[in-house]
């Protein structure tokens, strides 16, 4: 077994696990390289099948292909699809740019805002109905007790302390000092009521990781992250007013590859296009600790 | 020396990637060793090492390399690791994980939970404070966790004048005690990682050193040896059946500890003693194949249909097999707020099995900081390392720790949180168990009346009994245990129809999900006894019963008679059954062939004089 196939045997692991252990089980799904290959594990951990439901928060700022990417997907691979949105910050225009919202105060209430409530069932879910194609306003869901989320230690220094399995308090918060131990591959699977617990089967994998699987699987990756021939692409995608592409004339999934192992980029930090991380010191860590993901 | 990352991925080809841990006690600069590996190797992300002494010089505070490390608030205010974090390494040899634990006691659950992950583990000692508590704890713990390559790092020597002297007294020390706990270090190294001194290359400032440097030695460590050549070991983690996607395969899923299986083998699950044979190995996106290896995690299809759960080890019929028992001798680790006690319910998770668990007998306590034992304590307090003797609810698959490291070692859940880790030591082989010495406490303790079973038996015209009726769910159970009770109250007997244990026992109450069926069956065992010994008939009905549980109420029952009818499929061997009732199209037949059984074995008593 390579370096792949030791990751990935974890990840399927992983996923396994927490599909015997939660009975309330969600996944994250960003349209985004690191969510879309841990959705691709999930086919592996599965057989060809995607048991778990995709929860996509939209905070309307995200760039139309995204959006279009995720549907299509979804409708071809028959996903059980959970669309969460800050309904109010958006009817009221409190957001960044063009609201009075900084950028971390818009992150949080569009992003983590959102995504709490949706996870908890008190704001409405529009879940896509297969047999229309249209997406379906849903009110009064059960509390997901189960989040798989894709972060990856690497990312930056917060999330290199995560565990596989991390528990998240009544209020959401992340409480990194009295973190519960996890050895030998058994994970904190056994939770209080009212608290629920984050999965991230991607810890081990690095940003080169990921791209080198998506070229040995063939998963098809939304092309954003590649030049058109203007120069620029999408190292990491975000919202359009707080993500910059890159200068970069990569082309396919490839020539991605070959920036990271030894080009420009093999030495430049992945989330160095995302400004919010950059208003505070510990910007990042700050908004996990709110259930930011 | 700087840009050594870039050449890696030509390099490193299949050496693959290794986990290191770096431990030690408090502030003996463990997050700083690190720090400068990761800078001096040119590891870090452009402009990370310029951000921190920005950070550093805007808050006026020296920079130090473990700020790299300790990236969070906490951490850094406080000048401590809290958590263990991982690293992402290269040398020219490979690439790394590093993970960096916390020394601070308080935190030696996370320092576990690291060490747990790596194969090898660098100790971190300050030369100037010398040897301390949790430079031997974690000395000893890293024994315990299987990790027998160490290199210990003699830090700080900057502090001391580079003396030779010091180093080597703290050498002699530390090598002694660590010879005590089974580990033989393939280097002390003196360093200043502050300094930069023996990180990379060797020190100028220490030319009395002739030892490798940090770099040299991590990259020497060899990788864990291949799992492969070992038995097969399979824990069963789920049986997954997508019958609604239109998918009519049942895998049997899960990741392959050691060992290798092929298409054809014939296999063996554990505790429940099942055979098949492997008819197809199962995949997504990958081509047929017909072999798998240690450390897949894969699935099965078998051509016969056993009834299995998660839990079960798949072993190879033709290799040696895992062992089987309730009574485990072992060593824990205790880590729990509480401590752990006897006669308390925990659940324990081994491979894929979760099944309830109750400390039977303490054997001694060990102070890892010091290794002196205490062989008269009761309980396991928080940080004790313990041998003692652990009892299950049921019969649980598991090897040796000192045979198959992956299927020997375990961790305790108390009240929802992981409370301990461990390692199987041998198998206890008991006479007696948790129920039956309950039960035999109860009947010594029971104060009896002068009205005997025979006196109940004249009056009632019976002999009490409890039947029990089995089967799978839907079988129609409820209906006729009913019917049997309308019955034989009809004609006259003393009888009760218990419909408490069904709806109890459904389908959500099983172990796995945490849920206390076990606590049921034993509420309906006891209820039981009350029942038959007050001279009644009772009967009752139990969906999937299996034959640990079967046996538990019984002993429970004691010393009173059970009769067991089981309907429709049988999970049971044939000597664990009074009567087998085929299907219940006609139940007053059903009725009937049960009645005459009690009457021929002398339940209902159908002449006295």
């Amino acid at each position: 077994m390579d370096q792949l196939d030791t990751i990935e045997a974890q990840s399927i692991f992983i996923l396994r696990e927490a599909y015997r252990s939660f009975k309330n089980l969600v996944m994250l799904w960003s349209v985004g390289k690191d969510s879309t290959v841990l959705l691709w594990l999930t086919r592996k951990a599965f057989f060809g099948h995607v048991p778990i439901p995709l929860m996509h928060v939209d905070t309307a700022f995200k760039v139309p292909a995204m959006i279009e990417y995720r549907d299509r997907f979804a409708r071809e691979w028959k996903l059980n699809m959970i669309v969460g949105k800050n309904e109010k910050s958006l009817e009221a225009k409190e957001t960044f740019p063009d609201g009075k919202l900084t950028r971390l105060e818009c992150c949080a209430a569009l992003k983590s805002e959102a995504l709490k409530h949706t996870l908890s069932g008190e704001w409405p879910r529009w879940v896509l109905d297969h047999t229309t194609g249209e997406y379906v306003k849903q009110e009064g869901g059960e509390p997901f007790t189960g989040v798989i989320v894709g972060a990856r230690a690497d990312e930056e220094g917060s999330r290199s302390k995560e565990r596989y399995f991390s528990p998240r308090d009544r209020h959401n918060d992340w409480d990194v000092g009295d973190q519960p131990p996890e050895l030998w591959n058994q994970f904190k699977t056994d939770f209080a009521p009212g608290t629920h617990v984050r999965i991230h089967p991607l810890l081990d994998w690095t940003e080169l990781n990921i791209w080198e699987y998506i070229e040995r699987e063939n998963i098809p990756i939304i092309d954003l992250y590649f030049d058109h021939g203007n120069g620029k692409r999408y190292r990491s995608l975000g919202c359009m007013p707080c993500t910059s592409p890159v200068d970069s004339t990569a082309k396919n999934v490839a020539e991605v590859i070959e920036e990271l192992r030894s080009g420009k980029f093999s030495n430049i930090a992945e989330r160095s296009g995302r400004e919010q991380d950059k208003e505070d010191g510990a910007g990042l860590e700050t908004l996990r600790r709110d259930g930011y993901m | 020396m700087a840009k050594m990352g870039q050449h890696v991925n030509e390099a490193i080809g299949g050496v693959g990637q290794m986990n290191i841990v770096v431990i030690g006690h408090v502030d003996h600069g463990k997050s700083t060793v690190i720090g400068r590996l990761l800078a001096d190797t040119g590891s870090l992300p452009e402009g990370r090492l310029e951000a921190v002494k920005t950070n550093c010089a805007y808050n006026s505070r020296p920079f130090e390399y473990a700020f790299l490390l300790d990236a969070l608030k906490d951490e850094q205010a406080q000048g401590i690791t809290i958590d263990s974090a991982r690293c992402f390494f290269r040398s020219s040899k490979r690439e790394y994980i590093i993970i960096d634990a916390p020394g601070h006691i308080e935190f030696l659950k996370n320092m576990i939970s690291g060490a747990a992950r790596a194969e090898a583990g660098l100790l971190v000692i300050d030369a100037k404070e010398g040897v301390r508590e949790n430079s031997r704890r974690h000395g000893y713990l890293l024994s315990m966790l299987g990790i027998k390559q160490v290199a210990v790092c003699v830090n700080k020597m900057d502090l001391v004048d580079y003396s030779q002297d010091i180093f080597e007294s703290i050498r002699a020390e530390y090598a002694e005690f660590l010879g005590r706990v089974d580990i033989e270090p393939t280097e002390f190294i003196p360093v200043s990682a502050r300094e930069g001194d023996n990180i990379i290359t060797n020190s100028d400032r220490m030319a009395w050193f002739t030892g490798s440097s940090v770099l040299d030695v991590v990259d020497g460590f060899a990788k864990e040896p291949s799992r492969v050549d070992k038995p097969l070991r399979f824990a069963v983690q789920a049986i997954y059946k997508f019958t609604a996607q239109g998918d009519d395969r049942r895998i049997i899923a899960g990741r392959i500890d050691t060992g290798t299986v092929n298409v054809g083998d014939e296999v063996v699950f554990l505790p429940s003693q099942k055979r098949s044979r492997i008819t197809t190995i199962e995949g997504f996106n990958l081509p047929t194949q017909t072999k798998a290896v240690a450390g897949q995690s894969t699935g099965f299809a078998l051509d016969e249909q056993v009834y299995l759960t998660p839990g079960e080890l798949m072993c190879r019929v033709d290799e040696p097999q895992a062992k089987v028992g309730t009574h485990l001798k072992v060593n824990i680790f205790w880590m729990g707020r509480q401590p752990m006690i006897k006669h308390k319910r925990y659940k324990l998770k081994l491979g894929s099995t979760r099944i309830p668990v109750w400390l039977r007998e303490v054997v001694t306590v060990l102070d890892a900081s010091d290794l002196t034992t205490d062989s008269n304590k009761q309980q396991i307090d928080r940080h004790d390392v313990a041998e003692c003797v652990l009892e299950t609810l049921k019969p649980v698959a598991f090897d040796l720790s000192q045979d198959i490291a992956q299927t020997g070692r375990f961790v305790i859940i108390d009240n929802y949180e992981i409370a301990a880790g461990g390692v199987v030591l041998d198998t206890v082989h008991s006479a007696t168990n948790r129920t039956l010495e309950g039960v035999r406490q109860r009947e010594k303790n029971w104060d009896r009346s002068g009205i005997t079973p025979e006196m109940r038996s004249e009056r009632y015209k019976q002999r009490s009994t409890l039947v029990l009726i089995c089967g799978p769910v839907g079988a129609g159970k409820q209906r006729l245990a009913k019917a049997l009770e309308e019955n034989l109250f009809k004609s006259g007997r003393s009888v009760y129809y218990l419909g408490l244990a069904n709806s109890l026992l459904g389908a959500d109450m099983n172990v796995d999900q945490g849920g206390e069926r076990d606590e049921y069956l034993r509420r309906l065992g006891e209820v039981s006894h009350l029942f038959t010994d007050a001279g009644l008939i009772l009967i009752t009905t139990i969906s999937d019963l299996d034959e640990y549980e079967l046996d538990m109420v019984k002993t429970l029952n004691r010393p009173n008679d059970c009769r067991v009818i089981n309907v429709g499929a049988s999970r049971f061997t044939e000597a664990k059954i009074d009567l087998q009732v085929g299907d219940l199209s006609n139940q007053a037949a059903a009725i009937q062939k049960i009645k005459d059984m009690l009457v021929q074995e002398k339940y209902l008593i159908e002449y006295y004089l």
